[in-house]
């Protein structure tokens, strides 16, 4: 994989569509440990609600969401489609390994008509450089600090 | 390794037979692209899960699939949903939800699926046949139809479910490969001893270890003397599915796919064997419940999975002609309640018994709130979702102690097998 960083923080990393959706632009939520959409993250709100998830109170809506791991739950997709619907998706979804009960969600969504955010895949090693940073997502790229 | 697929499936994506069967087969194909499968399969059946109420959104949907024109293509039985249309029990759910619980209901049963809103239609005539292909949601009934019944599912859920049915495809992956269901895994319960094996109260809890202990694993039982009954296996798979992603488990000498140790392990070491001792065992039995040595009880919960005929007939007769005291939910199927006919069902509510049917107490709202509850169960699985989903705390117990307890108002143990 050819990383092709820039100067002054600038970063952007080549990324793998798993679902093709509308770029998005966001500040980086990266969470630090695996989370299940079902009971992890509020269909009304977008906040995570999981007690035990370290970026607990934090909320997806909007954020360019980077996802280490999932916890399968075959209703994951339906919570995704939930915050489609009420617009409280993140602007883009990365994620470390496909998890096609997730993904489901985005599919049905754009089934249903609904905008739908871009989900890429990106080793999640390279998630940690994004912390706090405004960052754009395309169907082949994740960056950071670059004019775009 | 890309996903192809057949003229005919092709010929359905671009919308030959309609836009409904056109949208069914895209969600099942880019399913399929994601999980890694380089074809479809065609199934023989499917049990959906699709339609309980969680959001407006999954409304819509199906009712999308509706106006499209989309039917299934094999059989396809219900699981529970959000309201009992019996009228047997009186579900507290508000408008506007209660509205979009019912269109949602509506819209499952216009797509062609039978009303059988159960979570053990395997008791409800469907069995699918040794070695079929199906897709089944609800993980119960995952649970039964790949190990009891030894046809082949992966755990189907929202939505792919309905698409699977209408396309009658599904992905080639997962559990549908024999390579995938072989155990690597061995769960040694010789030291519980058949006597203990043989009490109804021990299959939730095996489950419950069984669940945590293995996980998404494929593992085989050892040490069962002889068979159950398929009642206590539908107690053990509903338990092990509740406390972990337990999708297939082999029994051997019971189950289908394991008439011996050597076949049920494809004839390879086991990568763990796991040897379940006393001890082990009373620390799952406990687990089961949350209620601190409780001094009274504010209602009995039975039924998850849905009690067969069988289980209905077993809390009538330990009723005998006694009144209960406190809320007694009997949450069944509309298979049983037809199958013991009038009369029981009579006897069972001139008594104080809620017979519960189409869905149950824990997926929607049906027991009183009551913050400081507590609930007597002897199921493995509400054991595991009552406290999150109705806020009471639960004691675990046997069909006939939660009947005792259920006459006088506090919990009741007869001594135990343990």
């Amino acid at each position: 994989m050819t990383a092709a960083s820039v100067s002054s923080g600038e970063i952007s990393l080549p990324a793998e569509v798993l679902v093709a959706g509308t770029a998005g632009a966001g500040d980086a939520l990266v969470l630090t440990a695996p989370i299940s959409f079902w009971g992890g993250v509020d269909p009304k709100t977008g906040a995570i609600i999981d007690a035990r998830h370290p970026q607990r109170g934090d909320n997806v809506a909007g954020k360019v969401l980077f996802l280490p791991d999932t916890i399968g739950s075959s209703s994951a997709s339906a919570v995704l489609l939930e915050l489609v619907r009420a617009r409280l998706a993140p602007s883009a979804i990365i994620m470390h390994e496909p998890d096609a009960i997730l993904m489901l969600g985005l599919i049905v969504a754009r089934e249903m008509g609904w905008p739908v955010p871009v989900a890429v895949r990106m080793d999640r090693e390279s998630h940690l450089r994004f912390i706090g940073r405004q960052t754009a997502v395309t169907a082949d790229h994740v960056a950071a600090g670059l004019q775009i | 390794m890309a996903l192809e697929l057949t003229e005919a499936e092709r010929a359905l994506v671009s919308g030959a037979s309609g836009e409904g069967a056109a949208m069914a087969m895209r969600i099942v194909a880019e399913s399929a692209r994601l999980l890694g499968a380089s074809r479809l399969i065609p199934i023989a059946s499917a049990h959906i899960d699709g339609a309980l109420y969680h959001g407006d959104s999954g409304t819509l949907f199906a009712e999308k699939l509706v106006e499209g024109g989309a039917r299934v293509a094999v059989r396809a039985t219900l699981n529970v949903g959000a309201l009992d249309l019996t009228g047997c029990s009186h579900v507290r759910l508000a408008e506007p939800q209660r509205g979009m619980a019912r269109r949602m209901m509506e819209a499952y049963r216009a797509l062609g699926c039978e009303p059988s809103w159960t979570c053990a239609p395997y008791q409800a005539g469907h069995r699918p046949a040794f070695g079929a292909d199906v897709a089944w949601g609800e993980s119960n009934a995952v649970a039964f139809c790949n190990s009891v019944l030894g046809a082949r599912t992966n755990r189907y859920g929202d939505f792919l479910d309905i698409a699977c049915a209408i396309a009658g495809r599904a992905p080639d992956c997962g559990l549908h490969r024999p390579e995938n269901r072989v155990a690597t895994v061995v769960f040694d319960v010789s030291a519980s001893g058949a006597a203990y094996l043989e009490d109804e109260t021990a299959w939730p809890v095996l489950g419950s270890l069984y669940g945590r202990e293995i996980g998404a694993a494929v593992g085989v039982v050892s040490g069962v003397p002889s068979h159950p009954g398929e009642d206590a296996l539908k107690a053990f798979g509903a338990a092990a599915a509740s406390s972990g992603a337990v999708g297939l488990f082999h029994i051997a000498g019971v189950t289908p796919e394991a008439p011996d140790m050597e076949t049920a392990l494809g004839n390879r070491e086991p990568a763990m064997t796991i040897r379940v001792t006393p001890a082990m065992m009373a620390d799952a039995s406990a687990r089961l419940s949350t209620a601190e040595r409780p001094e009274h009880i504010d209602a009995v919960a039975v039924g998850s999975p849905h009690l067969s005929a069988d289980e209905l007939r077993a809390v009538a007769r330990l009723i005998g002609d006694r009144q209960l005291t406190v809320a007694f939910y009997a949450c069944t199927g509309r298979h049983a309640l037809d199958a013991v006919g009038a009369t029981l069902r009579h006897d069972l509510e001139r008594a104080g018994v809620t017979l519960v049917a189409d869905t149950c107490v824990v997926v929607t709202p049906i027991m009183r709130e009551l913050p400081k509850g507590v609930l007597m169960t002897n199921s493995g699985k509400f054991a595991h979702y009552a406290p999150g989903n109705t806020g009471y705390s639960v004691l675990y117990g046997s069909l006939a102690d939660c009947v005792e307890s259920a006459v006088v108002g506090r919990p009741v143990f007869a001594a135990s097998a343990v």
